[in-house]
């Protein structure tokens, strides 16, 4: 008990306690939080090692990305190939590092189109109010009525041939409804406090009382949903691969060589192991980066 | 309360509607049309194409075309398989039964384990079980399920031998033993995802409740701490729950096209998978409404059961 009301009082006073420390940005007290959680660093470092494994994959292997060694085929992990090569000779290791690109360029191109589309949806209906607002959300109702991968698989088999723009923009098309929600409700209570009705008083223009008043307050939000987002949009391609769906076949991204893997699964187990479980641990690391900035965005956060 | 259910049922109705007419436009999207199809499939002459297309009733305008498709579906008339030649109906009541078994099996490992983690985790917040379950579900969660789903059949049929890899029933038919000893792996592939997140919301739940007065007061009362977790604390943990399953339904469909793809199993996400490779537009289309269907049912019983359960929600 008498810990927990230190805590409290420590923080309260925080700035007043110790005028020596200059005040800090509402900003940088989240960065603060978040360098002392444990699971969002280690997130950040798996991360970190990922994206540079991605982007350096030409220095870091020896071989191409669908260079075939017709004298190693299904060759067991050795020191020439440290995880072996796939029925057509090509070298798992140096696939799963260009893969990563793919996989990372597609999950963070189309979160990044997902969060323009819920800002920009959200925010006119928070703010508009109206029939603006119960169109929109009746659009969005409807749009959440349909699972997504269903619609994602029929498009792509509509289109004979898919590219890896058109897959970014189908997911980026079809998740942003989760993030309109949460915006326009922030705005929706924001745009009815004082400093809203101040700004508007002194007739600052619409655009610009939802671009300087009420967005910095729904930052936190889109970080957050942003972030994790990218870890289920590259899930979604994953899944879209390897059913056949996705990237077009051949390409490496991790989808499709688990899709390249599936026929063998009985005889070589590492083919899908590998380029899952890389998958996981991304997904993994993006999650608890994720969760870090969502407890150290909170603005009513003790700690 | 009967009036917020009218109102709410009725509400249902112009959101079915607009499922029905997105989904109409949808199809107008496949190239060239659904006749183009079976121009492809054989050789035939202008006179063939057009007496097919008027048979369909694709020759006349599209909103007549909208209105047709509407009334046939409201007599749950879904059109012809592309493939199979028969109505799109029986085609998916045929395998619907064996989805559905698949979604039970897993609804209840989720179910059983979701609470059993959640509050074994929150009994002990911190503690060595609160640890591992919460690695669990972050792995969980993380997993692509196809994949997870590939890993049981490595280990469990391929190295261990213990289960069937694949299909439902054994070559030899085989009884309901042989049925579940098939059902097992699949079951949890797709009830992987949400066992970590309905853990980890009935742990966070529960810690709530744990706090509140009245558990101190039932706690104060000298009532035993088994009595308390059941008819205190789960009993008011677990309404928001019902909210949380609806929100998964549309994981579980997902879940049974990768599923039922990965171990064979002969059901509504297989046929929908096996209608991708076809481009059998009808079956597509069939599916996607249904799983609609069940997306907005499932959302409207969840909002009505909480009302039920938590009596501080008021109806206007």
């Amino acid at each position: 008990m008498s810990a927990q009301t230190a805590t409290i009082q420590d923080t309260e006073f925080l700035g007043a306690g110790d005028a020596a420390r200059p005040p800090r940005t509402p900003m940088q007290i989240a960065m603060g939080r978040l360098r002392k959680s444990p699971l969002a660093i280690g997130g950040i470092m798996v991360l970190t090692i990922i994206v540079a494994a991605a982007l350096f994959a030409p220095v870091l292997t020896d071989y191409g990305q669908n260079e075939i060694d017709l004298f190693s085929i299904n060759a067991r992990p050795s020191s020439d190939h440290l995880l072996g090569t796939d029925g057509l000779g090509r070298d798992v290791l140096t696939r799963l590092l260009y893969g990563g690109r793919l996989s990372l360029l597609i999950g963070v191109s189309a979160a990044i189109l997902t969060t323009i589309l819920g800002i920009v949806v959200g925010a006119i209906s928070g703010y508009y109010g109206g029939w603006i607002d119960s169109t929109l959300m009746r659009f969005v109702d409807l749009m959440l009525a349909f699972p997504s991968l269903f619609v994602l698989l029929i498009l792509a088999a509509m289109l004979d041939e898919i590219s890896v723009s058109l897959i970014i923009l189908f997911l980026g098309c079809f998740g942003w409804m989760w993030l309109a929600r949460i915006i326009r409700g922030e705005f929706l209570t924001l745009k009815a406090r004082e400093f809203t009705e101040a700004a508007r008083s002194i007739g600052v223009p619409d655009r610009w009382i939802i671009i300087r008043h009420l967005m910095p307050n729904v930052v936190g939000p889109i970080i957050v949903t942003t972030t994790l987002d990218i870890a289920l949009y590259m899930l979604a391609e994953a899944s879209l691969s390897f059913l056949g769906f996705g990237v077009p076949p051949g390409t490496p991204t991790w989808g499709n060589m688990l899709n390249e893997a599936r026929p063998f699964y009985t005889t070589r187990p590492l083919l899908a192991i590998a380029p899952g479980l890389t998958l996981t641990i991304a997904v993994l690391a993006i999650n608890f980066v994720g969760d870090g900035l969502r407890d150290s965005l909170d603005p009513h956060a003790t700690k | 309360m009967t009036r917020y259910l009218i109102r709410r049922l009725l509400g249902t109705i112009p959101l079915l509607l607009g499922v029905a007419i997105l989904s109409f436009l949808f199809m107008q999207l496949a190239p060239g049309g659904p006749d183009t199809l079976y121009a492809r499939a054989g050789r035939m002459s202008d006179d063939q194409l057009a007496a097919i297309r008027h048979s369909l009733g694709l020759d006349r305008p599209t909103h007549i075309q909208l209105l047709i498709w509407l009334r046939n579906l409201a007599q749950g008339d879904l059109g012809t398989s592309y493939t199979q030649f028969r109505p799109v109906t029986t085609v998916i009541w045929e395998v619907f039964p064996n989805t559905v078994y698949l979604m039970l099996a897993g609804l209840s490992l989720s179910l059983i384990f979701g609470l059993l983690f959640g509050v074994g985790a929150a009994v002990r917040q911190y503690g060595f079980f609160d640890q591992i379950t919460s690695f669990v579900s972050y792995f969980g969660l993380a997993m692509p399920v196809f994949w997870f789903g590939l890993m049981l059949q490595i280990l469990f049929a391929v190295k261990l031998g213990w289960l069937p890899s694949a299909n439902m029933r054994s070559a030899d038919g085989g009884g309901a033993l042989d049925l579940i000893r098939h059902l097992i792996l699949p079951a949890f592939t797709i009830a992987i995802g949400s066992i970590a997140s309905w853990s980890r919301y009935v742990r966070s739940s529960t810690l709530e409740v744990l706090h509140q007065d009245y558990v101190r007061t039932a706690r104060a009362k000298g009532i035993r701490e088994r009595r308390v977790l059941r008819g205190h604390v789960l009993r008011n943990a677990l309404i928001p729950f019902v909210t949380v399953i609806s929100i998964d339904i549309p994981l579980y469909l997902t879940g049974a096209v990768l599923t039922e793809t990965v171990f064979s199993w002969p059901g509504m996400g297989r046929l929908f998978y096996d209608s991708l490779t076809k481009r059998d537009y009808p079956v597509l289309m069939g599916i996607l409404l249904l799983g609609a269907l069940l997306i907005v049912i499932g959302n409207l019983v969840a909002d009505i059961l909480y009302g039920i359960l938590d009596p501080r929600i008021k109806y206007r």
